[in-house]
């Protein structure tokens, strides 16, 4: 039997990933009774969640007495350019309001209010000031609390453990086979439930804010075991990465840069996100310099500055500038806040980006405008999954975070992520321990499954081939950056596809030098599986797609089409081919409807 | 800056020993010392063990040994070397080697969970937790720990003498247990464990811990001596302690 050749546990439920919503989702199963275990690829505490700066949206109403869920969900619809799944943007504007406050019931602490409550700063999209933070390291607050809380709760933590497949029972989950990385021994879980909280993919693209753990690993797993993918074509590129120097062109500049005041200029010194304005957002814009710099302290009587547009408006505007001549000559455009408030405040509200830029660019942002440009930064598609309970189509199977579609449509708003995480990892948890309560008898996992695995994974050291892991991913960032990038066109999007199937080919003959004990080499020749089936569904989902909209800008289609207003792509993996459809999304309740349509 | 050759010596080796080896290799315009890492990888050594996750100071995972100091490798610029320099890269020297640059921090994982759990008191009577900026400025200072555990790899208490780690927490669980101590809402007592289990009386400061913080939080001023002060307070003033029979918790 391969259970007793491999080293087995079991559990009720097993969580993969320990970013926001990993943590969330395992604190939530545990409370409610289920043997969790909680699975991560890097050290607890590393995951991605650290990395998030700006805040967690959450119409607390703290400083605009006037916010409500009804407008944070009217700003997510509108956001994600109504492709959304309605019901999950309901849920998460009505729920992360108490999410954020049960974080400061476990020791996180924002920063606060006058009156002694947590402070909301502005973020693109969003009506109101809105976002929950701590400086420009609330993610790093964030992840620290849950981690502390599910330390204290004795959830079983396997770090540095990397799963690769999901094992399944007549359809059902029944567990997942992967390595340590340490020893680089075979590690299987059988289990009732999965919870797949493993972020997203964007590591296949070369300028990224994204860590070597974004290689849509849980995607992959969730398509191999037959579940829905969806919205796979849309990629947010934040507006704001660092450009210069070569090094650390990617890494991102928050959004809450523009929040506390910052704003975009080209070399001409203009301001040009005033030229940018669709009229999809033109009613609640401001359209001159004067009413955007009365809007910070007065939003009753001003619109948003141009500055805040969502960040698919804003990726591609500066794109337009840099094609049009009037970028920086490192390809970027100025994001100035130097000469806009006093250094004590620059360097009390985004101590991080002061540091980051001071240590890494050479540039005080008290002094000077930095140099910023577009960077692949999120996954918006994703698993498929119910809008309640975050199940897949896989009994047994769920998903929460960016590992997940539906939430925030075409285009995500800064925030959105933080909260996404914790609102739905919640849910996963709870629902993921509902289900597994509800199995009983033994599940089994086959073992010829196991087997086959097992010697696939071990492929690359006795391979004939000479490829290198580390060409390969570098061809397909390179690939994807230059050809499913910002600006799509069908010939390069069928030229793509061309080059990840030799890419997928040559993969089969990567050879990995030395052996199992902590080998990168080998650990990075078994994820081009999954970055190369990210990048295929991403790829043709793109080509499906002909119309522009939020993450998915078509230069061949350069307008929305009503047609695919009403649709979502479905990817599904059958007999190791990927198949696409075309799916009506879920009807609009009226009552939520006329939310949508109230002008500003 | 042109590109150049710079020669880097970086330990190879596992649990049963190893050497440092020597790499040549093209350094761009602006790199940290990751990249060069890195690079080496990718083109000469695949297997080459590192951990490392943001690449921007974020997330304390690619601590290391740079020339012999205790860095983060994402934030350490090639330029602050003198042209020709041969630069060496080690493992912490106070945890024990995995491979290569990867070393067991489980002792860390360890330390944390021996730490009793916030616990909050009640709420105001409006329903609401109202805490003040003032009021949890010092406390914010200590979540800015990234943990890159570089001030538990310099800390001589455990550094010369691993037989003392099982007696002491280290400088990184100093700033938790004073960020906890010092939190407006907590209600837990933890003055027994810092003054027994922790060890807070082997730190002699020394100020190692501080000097490496990759995120500047002043570990030995800020939090180590004031706990040390309450160790005093609570345990050896005959007046505070009086006063103690009457009181709870002064926070």
């Amino acid at each position: 039997m391969a259970q007793e050749k491999y080293e087995t546990h079991e559990y009720d439920v097993v969580v993969i990933g320990a970013g926001g919503a990993g943590l969330r989702a395992a604190v939530e199963a545990s409370a409610q009774g289920a043997k969790t275990a909680l699975v991560c690829k890097s050290l607890l505490g590393k995951a991605h969640t650290v990395m998030a700066e700006g805040g967690i949206a959450a119409a607390m109403g703290n400083v605009y007495p006037e916010d409500n869920w009804k407008v944070h969900f009217r700003d997510t619809m509108r956001g994600g350019k109504l492709l959304n799944n309605w019901r999950m943007a309901q849920i998460h504007a009505q729920e992360a309001p108490d999410r954020v406050l049960e974080l400061e019931e476990w020791g996180a602490l924002f920063d606060r209010t006058k009156e002694g409550l947590i402070l909301q700063r502005d973020f693109g999209g969003h009506r109101y000031a809105r976002l929950a933070h701590v400086g420009d390291r609330t993610g790093l607050e964030m992840i620290r609390t849950l981690q502390q809380h599910a330390v204290h709760k004795g959830i079983d933590v396997y770090m540095e453990c990397n799963l690769q497949r999901l094992l399944t029972d007549g359809g059902r989950i029944s567990g997942a086979f992967g390595y340590w990385r340490e020893s680089g021994k075979f590690i299987m879980f059988k289990c009732k439930a999965v919870v797949l909280a493993t972020g997203g993919g964007g590591k296949a693209w070369k300028v990224t804010s994204n860590s070597w753990e974004y290689t849509g690993d849980g995607v992959t797993m969730a398509a191999d075991a037959g579940a829905d993918l969806m919205d796979m074509e849309f990629m947010q590129f934040h507006p704001t990465g660092m450009v210069w120097p070569p090094s650390v062109r990617g890494i991102l500049v928050t959004e809450g840069v523009r929040g506390d005041g910052g704003t975009l200029k080209n070399t001409k010194n203009e301001r040009f996100m005033f030229n940018y304005i669709p009229d999809f957002f033109k009613a609640e814009t401001a359209e001159t310099i004067e009413e955007a710099e009365r809007w910070y302290d007065d939003k009753r009587n001003n619109r948003r500055t141009p500055d805040l547009l969502p960040r698919d408006e804003v990726a591609r505007a500066i794109n337009s500038e840099v094609k049009a001549g009037r970028g920086t000559p490192h390809g970027g455009v100025f994001l100035d806040i130097a000469s806009r408030r006093p250094a004590d405040y620059i360097r009390k509200r985004l101590p991080s980006m002061y540091h980051q830029f001071k240590e890494l660019a050479d540039v005080d942002i008290t002094k000077e405008p930095m140099e910023v440009g577009p960077t692949c930064h999120y996954a918006m598609g994703g698993v498929r999954v119910d809008a309640d309970s975050t199940a897949t189509t896989v009994p047994g199977l769920f998903a929460a975070g960016e590992v997940a579609a539906g939430l925030h449509g075409a285009n995500r708003l800064g925030g959105n992520s933080l909260s996404d995480l914790l609102v739905f990892g919640r849910r996963a948890g709870l629902y993921a321990a509902e289900y597994a309560k509800g199995i009983s008898g033994s599940l089994t996992v086959n073992s010829d499954q196991v087997e086959s695995l097992a010697r696939d994974m071990l492929a690359p050291f006795e391979s004939k081939g000479n490829e290198n892991p580390y060409t390969i991913h570098s061809d397909l960032q390179e690939c994807m950056q230059n050809l499913v990038g910002i600006i799509r066109v069908e010939s390069e999007l069928n030229q793509a596809l061309e080059i990840i199937q030799k890419l997928k080919q040559r993969a089969k003959n990567c050879r990995v030098e030395g052996n199992r004990h902590y080998n990168p080499g080998w650990h990075l020749a078994l994820d081009l599986h999954s970055l190369l089936t990210f990048a295929e569904a991403a790829t043709l989902a793109a080509i499906i797609r002909k119309e522009s909209r939020g993450g998915h800008t078509r230069d061949d289609f350069p307008n929305t089409d009503a047609k695919f207003a009403k649709v979502n792509i479905v990817t599904r993996m059958r007999n190791g081919e990927m198949t696409q459809t075309q799916e009506p999304l879920p009807e609009i309740p009226d009552e939520l409807k006329a939310l949508l349509e109230e002008k500003k | 800056m042109a590109e150049q050759q710079v020669h880097m010596r970086v330990w190879r080796g596992d649990a049963n020993g190893g050497e440092f080896k020597d790499y040549r290799i093209a350094v761009g315009e602006g790199q940290v010392v990751l990249d060069v890492i890195h690079a080496i990888q990718a083109q000469q050594a695949n297997d080459m063990a590192v951990r490392w996750n943001c690449k921007a100071g974020k997330c304390g995972s690619c601590s290391a040994e740079v020339n012999g100091k205790p860095r983060l490798m994402c934030m350490t610029r090639m330029n602050t070397f003198v042209p020709g320099e041969t630069i060496t890269v080690s493992p912490m020297r106070t945890f024990p080697i995995i491979r290569d640059l990867v070393t067991d921090v489980s002792y860390n994982y360890q330390k944390a969970k021996e730490i009793p759990a916030f616990k909050p008191k009640p709420k105001e009577s409006d329903g609401t937790r109202r805490m003040y900026q003032e009021d949890i400025d010092r406390v914010q200072e200590f979540h800015k720990c990234i943990e890159c555990f570089l001030c538990q790899n310099v800390c001589h208490v455990i550094r010369d003498h691993g037989d003392n780690k099982p007696a002491f927490s280290g400088p990184r669980f100093f700033v938790r247990l004073a960020s906890l101590e010092m939190h407006p809402l907590d209600s837990n007592d933890r003055m027994e464990l810092i003054k027994q289990k922790a060890g807070l009386g082997y730190c002699n400061i020394t100020k190692c811990c501080t000097e490496v913080c990759p995120e500047h939080i002043h570990i030995t001023d800020n939090a180590i001596i004031p706990l040390k002060e309450r160790v005093v307070d609570r345990f050896y003033d005959p007046i505070a302690k009086l006063m103690g029979l009457f009181s709870t918790k002064n926070k």
